[in-house]
C-alpha cells in the first residue's frame, strides 16, 4: 500500500531524513515513534507529498510521488491525514468542514456529502454538534471531527501525526478509542504517536526513528517483548516514555 | 459668515458626494482585488512573480497619489494611442478610477499579505491534505479567514482613500470637495462652503473610524 524507498531529505545543509526505507501493507497498522526532532512528522508528510524530498521514492497504491507526472492533489485526496493541532477550518461549521472537500475535490453533491459527513460524525459520537463551529468544541471533540473529515474522503490509508499530544489527558482516550475502532475495522494506518498502550493494542509493527534514520522496524511483539535486542537509543527512549 | 446659502446648494453638493462615494467604492473593490493578486504573487515561490509584485508595491508606495492621478490623466491616452494607433479618449473619471485602483492596490497588497501570513501554516497543510489545489486552498480556506482578520485594516485604508478622492480636483472631476468649492466661489462665499465641506469630511471619517475601532474590539475578543 505504502512503499518508502531510500528517501532522503534536506533543509538546506541540514539532513532531516537519511535513507528511510519501509513498507506498510494493506490493513496494517504501523506506529512511528522516536525523540523530538527525529523526523517523524517530516517522514509522514512525505507520504502524502505535503513535504518534498530530494532522493528516493514513495509509492502509494501504485502511484509514485517522485514521478513529476503524478497528480499530487488527486493522490492526497485518497490519503487521509490527521494533525496534532486538528486544523479544522474555523470559519466553517462542523458540517461544512466535513463536506467542503467532498464537494470541491470529489465532486459529490451537497446532499450526498452532507449525508456521508453526518454519518461519520455520528460514528465519532458528535452528531449533536453538526451546526456548531470548531471553536465551540473541546480539543478531543475537534480531533474526532478531524478524523471524520479525513474519513469522508474514503481514504485508502490514514496518516496520523501525534493526534493526541496536544490534548488534555482526559480527552486522549476518546480519540484513541476512535483510532482503535478504525484499526480493528481493517483501515491501513501509519501513526506517529507516543501512546504505547495504543501501539500494544492494535499496532502490527513499530518503527523507531532517531536523527532522521529508521533505527528499528519490527513487529510489535519483537519491539516490546525483546527489549534487550533493541538499539541503545531505542532502549533509552522506551525507558523514558514507559516510566509514566 | 453666512451659512444660509448652503441649504439651496445641497442637491448639487450631493451629486459631488455621489461621485466621491462611487470613486471610493469602485476604487476599494478594484484595489482590494488587484492587491490580493499582488499579495499572492509576493508570497509565491516563483522568484520572478514575487519580485515583480515587490517592485510594483515599492514603486507605488514611493510616489505621491496626485502624481499618479495626473500622470494617468495626461499620459494614458497618449500611451494608448501609441499602442493602438487610434484615439482612445478615456474620461477623467475612468483615468482617476484606474489611478486609485493601482495606487491603493500597493497598500492593500501589504495588508492582504500580512493577513495571509497570520493564518497558521497548518491550515494550508490540512487543505492540501484533503486534495485541494492551490486555487481552492486560497479561495475556500485561507483568504476567507485572512479577510475576516483584515477587515478593520482594510476599512481604515478605505477611510484614507475617502479623503484622498478629493485629489481628483487636479483633473477637474466634480467630487464633493470640488462641488462645494465651486459653488462657494460662484456665490462669493468660498469660506463658508469650505468649512461646511470640512465638517462633512470630518463627521464621516471620524464616525467611520469609531465604527472600525468597535469592530476591531469585537474581532479580537
Ligand atoms: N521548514 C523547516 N526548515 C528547517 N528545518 C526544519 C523544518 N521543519 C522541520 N525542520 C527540522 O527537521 C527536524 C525534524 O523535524 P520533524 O518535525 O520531522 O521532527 P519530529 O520527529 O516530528 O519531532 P516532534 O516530536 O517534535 O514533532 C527537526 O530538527 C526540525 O528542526
Ligand atoms: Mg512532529
Amino acid at each position: 500500500m505504502i512503499s518508502i524507498k531510500n528517501v532522503s531529505k534536506w533543509y538546506g545543509e541540514f539532513q532531516v531524513l537519511t535513507d528511510c526505507t519501509t513498507e506498510v501493507t494493506k490493513g496494517e497498522v504501523v506506529v512511528v515513534c522516536g525523540p523530538s526532532g527525529s523526523g517523524k512528522s517530516t517522514l509522514i508528510k512525505c507520504v502524502n507529498a505535503l513535504e518534498p524530498f530530494q532522493k528516493g521514492d514513495i509509492v502509494v497504491d501504485g502511484t509514485s510521488i517522485a514521478d513529476p507526472k503524478t497528480d499530487l492533489p488527486k493522490l492526497r485526496s485518497r490519503v487521509g491525514m490527521v494533525f496534532q493541532h486538528f486544523e479544522l477550518f474555523p470559519h466553517l461549521s462542523i458540517t461544512e468542514n466535513l463536506t467542503i472537500a467532498q464537494m470541491k475535490v470529489l465532486g459529490r453533491s451537497k446532499e450526498e456529502a452532507t449525508d456521508k459527513g453526518l454519518k461519520l460524525l455520528d460514528r465519532v459520537g458528535l452528531k449533536a454538534h453538526a451546526h456548531k463551529y470548531p471553536g465551540q468544541l473541546s480539543g478531543g471533540q475537534q480531533q474526532r471531527v478531524a478524523i471524520a473529515r479525513a474519513l469522508a474522503m474514503d481514504p485508502i490509508v490514514m496518516l496520523f501525526d501525534e493526534p493526541t499530544s496536544a490534548l488534555d489527558p482526559e480527552m486522549v482516550n476518546e480519540v484513541l478509542d476512535v483510532m482503535v475502532q478504525l484499526a480493528q475495522e481493517g483501515m491501513t494506518m501509519m501513526c506517529v504517536t507516543h501512546e504505547m498502550g495504543f501501539a500494544r493494542k492494535v499496532a502490527n509493527r513499530v518503527i523507531f526513528m532517531d536523527r532522521g534514520q529508521i533505527v528499528e522496524d519490527c513487529h510489535k511483539e519483537e519491539f516490546f517483548g525483546n527489549v534487550d535486542a533493541r538499539s541503545d537509543r531505542a532502549k533509552q527512549f522506551l525507558a523514558k516514555i514507559l516510566q509514566h | 459668515m453666512d451659512f444660509s446659502a448652503i441649504i439651496p446648494a445641497l442637491p448639487g453638493m450631493w451629486e459631488g458626494m455621489a461621485m466621491t462615494l462611487k470613486l471610493l467604492v469602485l476604487g476599494v473593490v478594484g484595489g482590494v482585488a488587484l492587491g490580493t493578486v499582488l499579495a499572492l504573487m509576493r508570497l509565491s515561490h516563483n522568484p520572478l512573480l514575487s519580485r515583480v509584485a515587490g517592485a510594483y508595491v515599492n514603486y507605488f508606495r514611493s510616489i505621491p497619489l496626485l502624481l499618479v492621478i495626473t500622470w494617468f490623466y495626461f499620459a494614458v491616452p497618449f500611451v494608448l494611442r501609441w499602442l493602438t494607433g487610434e484615439d482612445m479618449p478615456i474620461g477623467a473619471f475612468t483615468s482617476c478610477l484606474v489611478a486609485f485602483m493601482m495606487f491603493e492596490a500597493a497598500y492593500f497588497c501589504e495588508i492582504v499579505r500580512a493577513g495571509i501570513q497570520s493564518i497558521p501554516k497548518g491550515q494550508m497543510g490540512a487543505a492540501y491534505a484533503l486534495g485541494m489545489n492551490y486555487g481552492q486552498v486560497m479561495r475556500l480556506i485561507i483568504l476567507p479567514q485572512a479577510f475576516r482578520k483584515m477587515t478593520p485594516l482594510l476599512l481604515q485604508q478605505s477611510i484614507i482613500l475617502f479623503q484622498d478622492t478629493s485629489l481628483v480636483y487636479a483633473v477637474g472631476l466634480m467630487d464633493f470637495l470640488n462641488a462645494a468649492r465651486s459653488r462657494g466661489d460662484i456665490i462669493g462665499q468660498p469660506h463658508e462652503f469650505l468649512i461646511f465641506a470640512g465638517l462633512v469630511y470630518f463627521t464621516i471619517s471620524f464616525s467611520a473610524s469609531l465604527l472600525v475601532k468597535r469592530l476591531q474590539k469585537r474581532l479580537t475578543v
